[in-house]
């Protein structure tokens, strides 16, 4: 338990900050003050204001709930849609198997993030459409894994055991086969929200994701894009958010791999 | 009569792996299923408890089946207790006093009632082999089928799994098919022998008279050991 201590702890924070993120900015995040618009960090505002003067450090934590909480709750519902899918796929095979993963191929055969800006673009915009955009590509990573998993699990002798025990079908898959195959779907999931933070923050980035005056990371920093050079606070305040909260999920779902295995606990 | 068999057959993409068996138990009796590595064993143990389907031919089983497979942790779910995985045929059966009979069902087989709570992992692998015995003595069988129940365990823990197995199905009349690859195994358990070879029955007959008396060549191969110089 202490090996992943200090990564939970980290995460929790994080999390913690977007739920309540609200009572924890010291400005309004969007409130506009242009007699001090592109000020520099100083005592005041402690990362700076952007064009419109406003507090970049207050729009950095009301941002984290719009993409960590989203991320989040996109995570949730793939790992666990796509996880049963597999599961029920590995577990029954036959025909429905055979067409949940031809189409799952479709999908796969196209780069995620292309695949990604082409849904998100044909659907309008907006952070709902983007997140939905992830999720038609996205479950398919968790069904082919949990399938793979499946698979391997239904020939372990302890199924055959269940059966003699006359466990029905889905009480197998509810007590067998869903708790051994949770430990690498929670690692997987953890691996990820890193990069789904990344992809729902790049299509905010691009336009089609939060839109203006949401205070978004990936949205932010597309607004600081043209003062790189001349403010260059405004877009490094959201993009060290980005990737402070990408490497702590990271190691968080490293260190979950790790305390997971059975056989090491 | 337990478990009659009647003119098996089974095919594997087109290779016949049990080709016409015939053999039945009585009640009580234990049987000894010997022959080489891959001659079919698992698949006749899997076909009699209706874990794979059969291509023609009858069983009939009257009672209760259970089995022992080889890998004992394997046959336990990792993720639950051994003491969920014995009650889970109970539960299924609506025992009542499950707990209290948990307990029972492990003082019955040697291990300390606590073990209950443990995990297969955290068990060795004899302690675990008397936990499967547990489990599938918990629900009355009337047969038990052992494949290799004692080949992934040390000689001194292989005698004990024997003399339990042996002891209980004395104590509760339960029928017994003895599988494994070791001719040399049966004297200890089995009242009779079945030699398998290429999907048929070879030779059968009494323990004693099997050593004795080999009737097929591939018999006095398993007697002379001829298995470890096959490999
Ligand atoms: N599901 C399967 N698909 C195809 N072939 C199979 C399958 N199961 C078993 N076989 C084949 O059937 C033959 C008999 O296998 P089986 O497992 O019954 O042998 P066995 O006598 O139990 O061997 P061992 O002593 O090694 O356990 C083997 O040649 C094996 O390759
Ligand atoms: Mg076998």
């Amino acid at each position: 338990m202490n090996k992943i201590f200090p990564q939970l702890i980290s995460a929790g924070a994080i999390i913690f900050i977007a739920i309540f993120a609200q009572y924890l900015t010291p400005f309004d995040p969007y409130e506009q003050n242009l007699a001090r618009a592109l000020t520099p960090p100083d005592s005041i505002n402690l990362l700076g204001t952007d064009r419109y003067g406003r507090d970049i450090l207050s729009r950095v934590i009301i941002g984290s709930q719009t993409t960590i909480l989203s991320a989040l709750a996109l995570l949730a519902v793939i790992s666990i849609f796509g996880s049963l899918i597999g599961a029920v796929c590995g577990f029954k095979g036959g025909k429905l198997d055979t067409f949940l993963m031809r189409l799952s191929d479709v999908f796969l055969a196209f780069p995620q993030m292309v695949f990604a800006i082409a849904a998100a673009g044909a659907l309008g915009g907006g952070l709902f459409n983007a997140a939905l955009a992830l999720a038609l590509i996205g479950w398919t990573k968790y069904a082919r894994i949990s399938r793979s998993l499946t698979l391997t699990i239904r020939k372990m002798p302890y199924i055959d055991a269940a059966k003699l025990a006359g466990t029905s079908s889905f009480g197998i898959l509810i007590n067998h086969v869903l708790p051994n195959i949770a430990g690498p779907i929670l690692v997987t999931a953890a691996l990820d929200i890193g990069t789904i933070i990344m992809e729902l923050a790049g299509l905010s980035f691009l336009g089609l994701g939060a839109m203006p005056p949401t205070a978004e990371w990936g949205a932010m920093m597309n607004n600081g894009r043209s003062m790189l050079q001349t403010a260059s606070w405004v877009i490094l305040a959201p993009g060290f958010a980005i990737f402070l909260t990408v490497a702590i999920f990271n190691l968080l779902g490293d260190a979950l791999r790790d305390v997971l295995d059975v056989k090491n606990r | 009569m337990i478990l009659e068999v009647r003119h098996v057959k089974k095919s594997f993409n087109g290779r016949a792996v049990l080709d016409d068996i015939n053999f039945s138990v009585d009640a009580g009796e234990c049987v000894g299923i010997v022959g080489r590595s891959g001659c079919g064993k698992s698949t006749l143990a899997k076909i009699i408890a209706r874990l794979i389907d059969y291509d023609s031919g009858e069983i009939f089983i009257d009672g209760e089946l259970q089995m022992i497979f080889q890998m004992p942790e394997d046959s336990f779910n990792p993720r639950k207790t051994l003491g969920w995985s014995i009650a889970e045929p109970m539960k299924n059966r609506d025992f009542k006093n499950i707990p209290a009979r948990v307990s029972d069902l492990l003082l019955e087989v040697g291990l300390p009632a606590d073990y209950a709570k443990k995990y297969p992992h955290e068990v060795s692998g004899g302690e675990c082999q008397r936990a499967a015995i547990a489990r599938a003595i918990s629900v009355n069988p009337k047969i038990l089928i052992c494949d290799e129940a004692t080949s992934a365990l040390d000689v001194t823990i292989q005698a004990q799994i024997i003399n339990l197995l042996k002891k209980l199905c004395r104590e509760k009349k339960i029928a017994c098919l003895f599988i494994t690859h070791d001719l040399n195994l049966l004297p200890k358990i089995a009242d009779r022998v079945i030699v398998l070879h290429g999907g048929k029955i070879v030779d059968e007959n009494s323990t004693a008279e099997i050593f004795k008396n080999a009737k097929s060549p591939f018999t006095k191969e398993l007697i002379e050991g001829g298995l470890f110089w096959k490999i």
